[in-house]
Formats: C-alpha cells, structure tokens, sequence
C-alpha cells in the first residue's frame, strides 16, 4: 500500500472535518460532512476493508447528507458560531 | 535520532487518528450549535471506526474474499494473505448505529426548533429557564 | 493519548496481537463450514448473528422512535389550491371546506415550483435500475462486498428520490405509512424468527445448521441459506426505516409537504 496517497488523503480528510466545524452556513457544513465521509470510504478501500467502505458511502455520502439537508428545511440555516 | 524516525515512520497514521479524534470531542463540547454538536460526535465515531479497522491492516494482503471459489477441500488458505476480517464486522454495527443515530438527532433538533424557536444552546439556556 | 500509542505494533504487521490468534481460525474454517467466500459478511451474520439481530433492532427503535417524536395526526389547518387553466392560487383558511381536486384544481405546497420535465422524467426512468441494484447486492452479500445493510439502505433512497423529484405527496400516496410500519416489523420478525426455528430443530439460538430437514436440497449448503435468508429481514428492515425518518423530518410529521 502506498503512503503518499495514504498522507494526502488524510490531510484532506483533517482539512474537512476542521472546516466542517467552523463555517457559519449550516447548508456548507451539510456538504462539507458528505465530502469528509466521502474521502473515509476512500481511505477504508485503500486499507481493503471493502465492506465497510462500501456501507459508509451509502450511508454517509448518500441518506445521511439527505437527513441533514431536511433537518435544515426545517430549521434555520444560519448559525451563530 | 534515527531511532525517532523510525517511530514516526512506523505509527504516523496513529497520531492523525488521535487527531481526528481530539477535533470531533472538540465540536462536540465546544461549539454552541445543536447541530454542529451532532457533527462533532458522528467525526468522533468515523475516527474511531477508523482506527479500529486499521488495526486489522496487514502489509501485501489482500482483500478478505476468497480469490478463486472452486478451493473445495483441497487447497489450503493461508491467513497471512488476508486481512484480518473480524475488525471490519464489528464496525459495521458501530456504522449502522451512528447512521441511526444521526437521524434520530435530526429529528430531535426539528422538535427542538419547533418548540423554542432557536437552535443555539446559550439562548436555549435562557428560554428554559424563563419559563 | 499519543504517549500510548508508542506502545502500539508497528502499522501493517503480520504478527501483531490482533491478527494471530483468533482471526487465523475465523479465516482458514469459513469456506469449510458455511461454503461463503466473504469472509465478513460470514462472521456478521452467522458467527456473530446475535450482535447483528440486535443491531436491526436499534434500527427499528430509531425508526419508532422518530415517528413517535415527531408524528403529528392534526393536519394543516389551512389549504393552497391552485386552478390550473389560468394559475390562480386559492388559499382556503378553513379546515372543513375542501375544495375537490380534479383536472382543474390541484393541491400545492407553500412553496410551490413549478415542475421540471427533465428532473421527473430522468428520476422515473432511474428509480426502477437502483432498486435492482439493491436487490443485487442484498442477494451477492456472500461473494462480494455488500450484505443486507448496504442494499436496504440504497432501496431505501431510490424512494426518498422519488419524494424529493415529485413531490412527497407522490411517495405518501404509493406506500401507506401502515405498510411501511409493518414491514420494519416484518424484518426484524423474519431475523428473529429464524433464529427461533433453529431451537425447535434440536441446535442452539442460531445455528442454521440444524435447519436441514426442512429446505429441500443440499444439505451441505444450508448455513449460506440461512445467511440469505437473514439477511433479507435486515434488508427489509432497514429500507422501511430509512423512508419513515425521512417522511418525518422533512415534513415535521404531518406527511402534506416537503423538499
């Protein structure tokens, strides 16, 4: 298995998941956290485990981004911190 | 000095885990938003996952499905050619359970809204104990 | 936390702790014993079935739990009809008139768009692929990644995108709140029930071996079938719970509008 791809993919999932929690846009975070479960599932095929990898992308990238796009359709989007 | 290389070089993705780890507990305690409170702990849970399922990890093995079906009882498998398979079941639950979790913190939060009007947990705070 | 993993085995080693002892046994006997080449969905639903039988069941309690959050039997009090030859919108405040709906009049949501061509007819033609996908992968969960779960979970959003294309009306009127409710109950019936025969046959709770006499056929090859059948029940389980919070969140429990 190859470390390069293993380094950048785990920054960028650090990158996400810090900027997930800091914009102020709720919609932002909703797509952001897709994104961050998105780049998990690549991370669980690089290491083989391919079953789980496959039930996180369709959970995470699919019915939960879905859930929290409807709990924002029906609550504010804007948040204070 | 090499000796400390060699350390970093053979558990660097233990430190980034713990890393991960350490920025969803901080959404969770410090951030004022519900929902962002809820982000913060299903980060927490996919770190976790995370690292559970690279402890199962070996170098040169390969996916756990046997390569070629027609083995019948002759042909020995060898375990070292696979990853060891019983750390990816037991986070398969640990993934279903975050899944419906977040949704029943969702659902949660809408009620939430519904009744106080706001999502912050500071004016929460202040309309729970006007009342 | 960094001071432990000092102590950890290197990244990768074939010889550390975790994979010595007890996964070389679950490896090496699998194929032997259910005839299954997927080592995971093996050890899920047959080795370890009592954690996945309950896991169904933390499913269906947030399903449950969900619904009886945030159901609200009361309906909208007021009413948006919209007359479709010239466009005007009527906005009947009382609950008791109703207007009848028909080729002139039709309901409307608060925030009414006007309906996309493309998006419903792209929609309509994919939905019926994904649900035989998902069946697919329920059905290949011993020779390939996939299993109950995953296909329950993607069946399950080929109907949230029917909801989210048409309108959540469209998915309300083709799958009554009662079938969904009774098949999330039926799944985790169908898991537990054949666990239950098990017993009956003269084996422990879950032991699908002792289920020979009664599946015509090779005896050799019952423990896959118990695996399928199983794993329909979760499949079943989890695509009715999926819909349910949903429905639910989208519409703040009155079932009329949504997304």
């Amino acid at each position: 298995m190859h470390w390069p791809i293993d380094i950048i993919v785990l920054t960028l999932v650090i990158f996400c998941a810090i900027a997930a929690l800091s914009v102020k846009d709720l919609l932002v975070t909703a797509i952001l956290f897709g994104a961050y479960s998105f780049l998990m599932c690549l991370l669980w095929t690089i290491m083989g485990a391919v079953d789980v990898s496959f039930t996180e992308a369709s959970v995470g990238a699919g019915v939960s981004t879905v859930f929290f796009v409807a709990a924002i359709f029906r609550t504010s989007r804007r948040t204070k911190d | 000095m090499s000796d400390l290389l060699s350390l970093i070089i053979a558990k660097y993705n233990y430190w980034l885990y713990v890393l991960l780890m350490m920025i969803g507990l901080y959404g969770m305690i410090a951030k004022n938003n519900l929902i962002k409170k809820v982000v913060g702990m299903n980060i927490f849970q996919t770190a976790i996952i995370l690292f559970y399922v690279s402890i199962g990890y070996k170098t040169g093995a390969t996916i756990p499905i046997i390569k070629s079906t027609d083995t019948g009882h002759g042909v020995i498998i060898r375990a070292a050619e696979y990853i060891n398979p019983l750390t990816s079941c037991l986070m398969l639950t640990a993934i279903v359970v975050s899944v419906a979790t977040f949704g029943y913190a969702m659902a949660l939060a809408v009620r939430i809204y519904q009744r106080y009007q706001t999502l912050e947990e500071d004016e929460l705070r202040m309309r729970l104990s006007e009342e | 936390m960094l001071y432990g993993t000092g102590e950890f085995p290197n990244w990768g080693d074939p010889k550390s702790p975790a994979s010595l002892h007890v996964s070389d046994y679950y490896i090496e006997k699998t194929f032997e014993d259910t005839g299954v080449p997927n080592f995971v969905t093996a050890v899920v639903t047959d080795y370890r079935g009592f954690d996945t039988m309950f896991e169904t069941a933390v499913i269906f309690t947030a399903g449950l739990g969900c619904f009886l959050l945030l159901r609200d039997f009361r309906g909208k009090k007021e009413h948006y009809y919209r007359h479709v030859p010239t466009g005007v919108i009527l906005h009947v405040k009382d609950d008791k008139k109703t207007l009848k709906v028909g080729s002139e009049f039709e309901y409307m949501d608060k925030e009414w768009v006007p309906p996309d061509l493309i998006n419903k007819t792209v929609c309509r033609i994919l939905i019926p692929f994904i649900q035989i996908y998902a069946l697919y992968v329920v059905a290949h969960g011993d020779y390939s990644p996939g299993g109950g779960f995953q296909g329950g979970v993607i069946f399950g959003s080929s109907l949230i995108l029917l909801a989210i294309s048409y309108n959540l009306k469209t998915l309300v009127k083709r799958i009554k709140e009662k079938l969904l409710g009774i098949f999330a109950a039926v799944g985790v019936l169908i898991y537990a029930g054949i666990a239950a025969i098990c017993m009956p046959m003269g084996g422990a709770f879950l032991d699908y071996g002792k289920l020979a006499p009664l599946v015509p056929g090779d005896p050799h090859h019952i423990r896959a079938l118990g695996m399928l059948g199983v794993e329909i029940g979760v499949g079943i389980a989890v695509m009715a719970v999926m819909v349910i919070i949903y429905i639910n969140i989208v519409s703040e429990g009155r079932h009329d509008e949504g997304l």
